[in-house]
């Protein structure tokens, strides 16, 4: 596991690397908005509310196991 | 508030959805890519819409197997699970089609052009919800099951000929279709491979979380109706 979480960070990395060297082409890119460094703001703004997106799905996941666990408590308690 | 503990060996495929959502936001912002002309820096879009399809695709075929076993079993359980991911794949393929009508108003200028692919795309979407309708139109719940197992088959398979055969017949704007394969794209860089596939797995996964979230919503109600 942390084999990969390592991988997963070197590869960040490598990918900010990689999107400093762009080189200047005939094709227009967004070059100065990546030297500007602009770029990891908007990354930053999706990262915030994909987190946030997934903090709630992680509290649903966690209400739906309460209720799993009080309903399967009063299936045996009807049982008795 | 619940102690916040972490089941690894339930929820090992959880962490690997998010792991691979955040790779493919951050790297599929960041990574370089081919440059192409007009289509620019929207070629990133491939690590976002082109993978809302294939992810599409693979909840909607779940859904095919789950109604067909169903139909070979009969048991009520299977049918609830193909109705969820039924209904994944239905937001999947929407959002696909917002997408893309974005993607087409600045590469090609139009936010909709009469092509086989995107009207095929459409037809499929229509076809699907119909698929919501006819399931929430019956009462009987043996018969609603039934019914929308068989339709769900039909359903599914007028997806391949849509969005796969006719595009490929006729000329098309569309990259994948008439003599504009889309995976050309990958001669030029294999960057793109690097977040597109992890992108495909990632989006799909997140997907299949939140149908377990409703299917394990469906059981505490039915096991509910069983006591009172």
């Amino acid at each position: 596991m942390k084999k990969y979480i390592i991988m997963f960070f070197s590869n960040l990395i490598a990918f900010s690397v990689m999107a400093q060297h762009g080189e200047i082409n005939a094709v227009e890119m967004a070059d100065a908005l990546r030297t500007s460094g602009k770029i990891y703001v908007v990354v930053l703004v999706v990262t915030v509310i994909l987190t946030g997106l997934i903090l709630y799905l992680i509290r649903l996941d966690k209400k739906v196991s309460r209720l799993e666990k009080e309903v399967s408590n009063k299936v045996k308690f009807e049982a008795r | 508030m619940a102690k916040l503990t972490f089941d690894f060996k339930k929820n090992w495929w959880k962490l690997i959805a998010v792991i691979l959502v955040f790779y493919t936001v951050i790297g599929g912002f960041l990574i370089k890519v081919p440059r192409i002309a007009i289509v620019q820096e929207s070629v990133r879009n491939q690590f976002f819409h082109v993978s809302m399809w294939f992810s599409m695709m693979i909840l909607l075929t779940t859904s095919l197997l789950f109604s067909i076993r169903y139909l070979a079993k009969s048991k009520m359980k299977y049918d609830g699970i193909a109705e969820e991911f039924a209904y994944m794949g239905i937001i999947l393929g929407i959002l696909g089609l917002a997408t893309g009508s974005i993607w087409a108003r600045f590469t090609w200028g139009a936010w909709w052009v009469n092509d086989a692919k995107l009207n095929g795309a459409a037809i499929c979407m229509l076809i699907y919800l119909a698929y919501v309708i006819l399931r929430n139109s019956i009462e009987d719940e043996i018969q609603r099951a039934r019914i929308s197992a068989v339709y769900n088959i039909f359903a599914w398979s007028t997806l391949l000929p849509l969005l796969y055969i006719l595009p490929r017949l006729t000329d098309s704007l569309h990259p994948g279709s008439g003599g504009n394969p889309g995976f050309n794209i990958y001669d030029l860089d294999n960057n793109l491979r690097l977040v597109f596939y992890p992108s495909i797995i990632g989006w799909t996964l997140l997907g299949i979380w939140i149908i377990q979230l409703r299917v394990r919503v469906k059981e505490i109600k039915s096991k509910l109706e069983d006591i009172s």
